[in-house]
C-alpha cells in the first residue's frame, strides 16, 4: 500500500543575520501518514508545524531530508504532487472581490478540472458546506466561519486525496468550529487523508487517528491517541461526588491502581454513609500527555493564538 | 506541465481582470487621467494637438498597465491569496506571466479607446499599423513587467504606489516634457535635449514607447522603430526576469 506521506530526516534551517546563529525550525523529523487517516500534528507556536507544512506542500525547500507524498518524490515530482493535494492555510485566503461560486470555479480552473464539471461541482460543494444561500455573495461579505468553510471547500474543489489543514478552527465560534469538525470527519469517511495541525487538544483527540507532537523542531511523540494516553504518567482515576454536611457537594478522587472497581469500593468505604451524587471515571487525556512531553500548559499554548476565543473544542 | 502553466496563466489573468481591473473607477481613471494631462498641456500650449497623440498613447499604456499591476501582487501577498497561486500546479514564471497578461489586457483595452478617439479626431492617414501594433504590445509588456517588478520588490501597498510613481513620474517629466508644460514649451524630439538628459532618458522604456509610436503615427525611419521595439522587448525580458527572481527570493 502506498503511504500518503513518508518523511525522513526532514530539516529546515533558516539563516537570518550574520550575527545570529541559524535557526533549526525543523530538525530531522521522520514520520509516516497512512492513507485515509486523519493525522494530527500538534505543538506550541514556533515548534515547526507550519514550516513542515510549507515544505511538504512545495512552498519552501527543505534544507535536508526526503519526503514522498502519495508515492511521489517531493523533490522531483512537485508539479504532480501539487495537482493531488489540497491546502487550507491558517488564514482564509480566497478573493474578497469574487463571489463564493466564482472562488470555487477559479480554484477548479487552476487545477484543471474540466469545464463541463465545474458548475455542478461548485454547486455541490456550496451545498455540502451549507453555503448555497451565499452562492453569489462576495467572499468579503461572508462571516468568519463561512469564509473558513469556503476556503476548505476551495481546497477540495479538485478532489485531492490528501488535504493539509492548518489550524482549521482557530478563531471560529463554537457552532462554526463544530460544523467544520463534522466536515473533517466526513472527509475521513470518504477516504481522504487529512494532515491536521491544531492547537486544540480536544479537537485532535476527537478527530485524529494518530497524533505527532512536535517541540522545537523535533517529534517527541507519535502514536494513536489511545497509545499516547497509555504512556501518560497520570493514571485513570475515579472521581466521586458526595453530598456534604452543609448541603454542598464535595468531590473525592482516587487513582485506579488496582482497577476502577476497587477504587470505587475504596472511596465508598472511606466515605461510609454519605450520599453519592455521581461517579466519574477520569482517563488521562491527550492534554496530560502533551503537558508531560512539552512541559507546557495547554492553556498557555492556546493563549499564544490570537483567535483563541471561539474555536474551543467544545462542540 | 506546460499545459498547466498556460492554463494557469490565462485563468490568473482572467481572475485579476474580473477581481481588480474592470471596475468603473479603474476604467475611468485609466482613460481620463492621460486625457486630463494632455488637455492641461494643450490649453497651456495651443498648437499642433496631433503631435501630442504619441505621448497620450504612451501615457495611457503606462498608467493602464502599471497602476493596478504595481499593487495587485503586494496586496495579494499581504492578504495571503498569493499563496493560493503559489501552491497551485503553476510554475512561478507562468504565475507572474498571468499577472502581466492581466495588466496588459487592461492597459491595451483603455489605450484602444484613447486610440480610436484620437484617430477619429486627427485621422489615420500615414499610420503604420504594424509598428503601431508592435509598439503598443511591447510597451504594454514592458510597463506591465515594470509594475510586476515594483509589486514584488516592496512589502506594502503604499510602498508599491510610491515606488511606481517614483519611476513613472520622472518618465513623464522627461517624455511628456512636464516642465515645458508650464514653461510654455511644446513636445520636441529627444534630439533637442541636452546630451546628458538624452542619456538619462534612454534609461526609461517610455522613451522608446513614445518614439516608436511617433514613427508609427507620423512616419520615420524603420531603423529607429526597430531600435525602439527592440529596447522595449529587452526591458520586458529584463524586468520580468527580475520580478521572477525577486518573488522567488521573497517567498522562501
Amino acid at each position: 500500500m502506498i503511504e500518503a506521506i513518508q518523511v525522513q530526516g526532514l530539516t529546515k534551517v533558516f539563516t537570518t543575520t550574520k550575527d545570529r546563529p541559524p535557526l533549526r525550525a525543523v530538525d530531522g523529523i521522520d514520520f509516516t501518514v497512512h492513507e485515509g487517516e486523519v493525522f494530527g500534528f500538534l505543538g506550541p507556536n514556533g515548534a515547526g508545524k507550519t514550516s513542515t507544512i510549507r515544505m511538504l506542500t512545495g512552498f519552501s525547500q527543505p534544507t535536508a531530508g526526503t519526503a514522498r507524498l502519495l508515492g511521489l518524490d517531493l523533490d522531483k515530482e512537485l508539479p504532480r504532487i501539487k495537482k493531488r493535494i489540497g491546502v487550507v492555510p491558517e488564514a482564509s485566503n480566497l478573493y474578497d472581490e469574487l463571489t463564493a461560486f466564482d472562488n470555487l470555479v477559479f480554484a477548479m480552473q487552476l487545477y484543471g478540472v474540466p469545464r463541463a464539471e465545474r458548475k455542478a461541482r461548485a454547486e455541490s460543494l456550496l451545498e455540502r458546506f451549507r453555503l448555497s444561500e451565499k452562492r453569489d455573495a462576495p467572499f468579503a461579505k461572508l462571516s468568519r466561519g463561512m469564509k473558513r468553510a469556503l476556503t476548505i471547500a476551495a481546497a477540495l474543489a479538485h478532489r485531492p486525496p490528501l488535504v493539509f489543514l492548518d489550524e482549521p478552527t482557530t478563531g471560529l465560534d463554537v457552532m462554526s468550529a463544530r460544523n467544520l469538525r463534522q466536515m473533517i470527519a466526513t472527509l475521513r469517511d470518504e477516504g481522504v487523508t487529512v494532515f491536521l495541525t491544531t492547537h486544540y487538544l480536544e479537537e485532535a483527540e476527537r478527530l485524529c487517528d494518530r497524533v505527532a507532537i512536535i517541540v522545537k523542531g523535533r517529534i517527541v511523540a507519535l502514536d494513536t491517541v489511545a497509545g499516547l494516553r497509555s504512556g501518560a504518567k497520570r493514571k485513570t482515576s475515579v472521581e466521586m461526588t458526595l453530598e456534604g454536611a452543609d448541603g454542598q457537594s464535595e468531590k473525592k478522587r482516587l487513582e485506579c491502581d488496582d482497577g476502577v472497581e476497587s477504587a470505587v469500593q475504596r472511596l465508598l468505604s472511606e466515605n461510609n454513609g454519605r450520599r453519592v451524587l455521581a461517579v466519574d471515571t477520569l482517563r488521562p487525556s491527550l492534554e496530560d500527555v502533551f503537558v508531560q512531553l512539552t512541559g507546557l500548559n495547554a492553556e498557555v499554548m492556546l493563549s499564544e493564538k490570537s483567535g483563541k476565543g471561539g474555536g474551543n473544542a467544545g462542540g | 506541465m506546460l499545459a498547466d502553466d498556460l492554463r494557469g496563466m490565462v485563468y490568473i489573468a482572467l481572475k485579476d481582470l474580473k477581481a481588480y481591473y474592470f471596475k468603473a473607477p479603474n476604467i475611468s481613471w485609466g482613460i481620463l487621467f492621460p486625457f486630463a494631462f494632455i488637455l492641461a498641456f494643450a490649453i497651456r500650449n495651443p498648437g499642433d494637438l496631433r503631435a501630442l497623440v504619441p505621448g497620450l498613447l504612451g501615457l495611457t499604456v503606462l498608467f493602464g498597465t502599471s497602476s493596478m499591476e504595481a499593487i495587485v501582487i503586494v496586496f495579494e501577498r499581504r492578504i495571503g491569496s498569493l499563496e493560493r497561486l503559489l501552491l497551485a500546479p503553476v510554475r512561478l514564471p507562468a504565475l507572474l506571466a498571468g499577472k502581466l497578461l492581466g495588466g496588459m489586457t487592461f492597459g491595451l483595452t483603455v489605450t484602444l479607446v484613447v486610440l480610436v478617439v484620437s484617430l477619429a479626431i486627427f485621422g489615420s492617414s500615414g499610420t503604420n499599423w504594424l509598428i503601431l501594433f508592435l509598439a503598443l504590445l511591447l510597451s504594454a509588456t514592458a510597463f506591465s513587467a515594470m509594475g510586476a517588478f515594483v509589486s514584488v520588490a516592496v512589502k506594502e501597498v503604499f510602498e508599491a504606489q510610491t515606488l511606481a510613481n517614483f519611476i513613472r513620474f520622472p518618465m513623464m517629466f522627461l517624455f511628456i516634457r512636464f516642465p515645458m508644460m508650464f514653461l510654455g514649451g511644446v513636445f520636441v524630439p529627444l534630439a533637442s535635449m541636452p546630451g546628458w538628459l538624452q542619456a538619462f532618458a534612454r534609461l526609461f522604456p517610455l522613451t522608446y514607447s513614445v518614439e516608436a509610436l511617433r514613427v508609427a503615427l507620423f512616419g520615420g525611419s524603420w531603423a529607429t522603430a526597430a531600435l525602439d521595439l527592440g529596447a522595449l522587448a529587452v526591458f520586458s525580458l529584463v524586468l520580468f526576469a527580475l520580478a521572477v527572481y525577486t518573488l522567488a527570493r521573497r517567498i522562501e
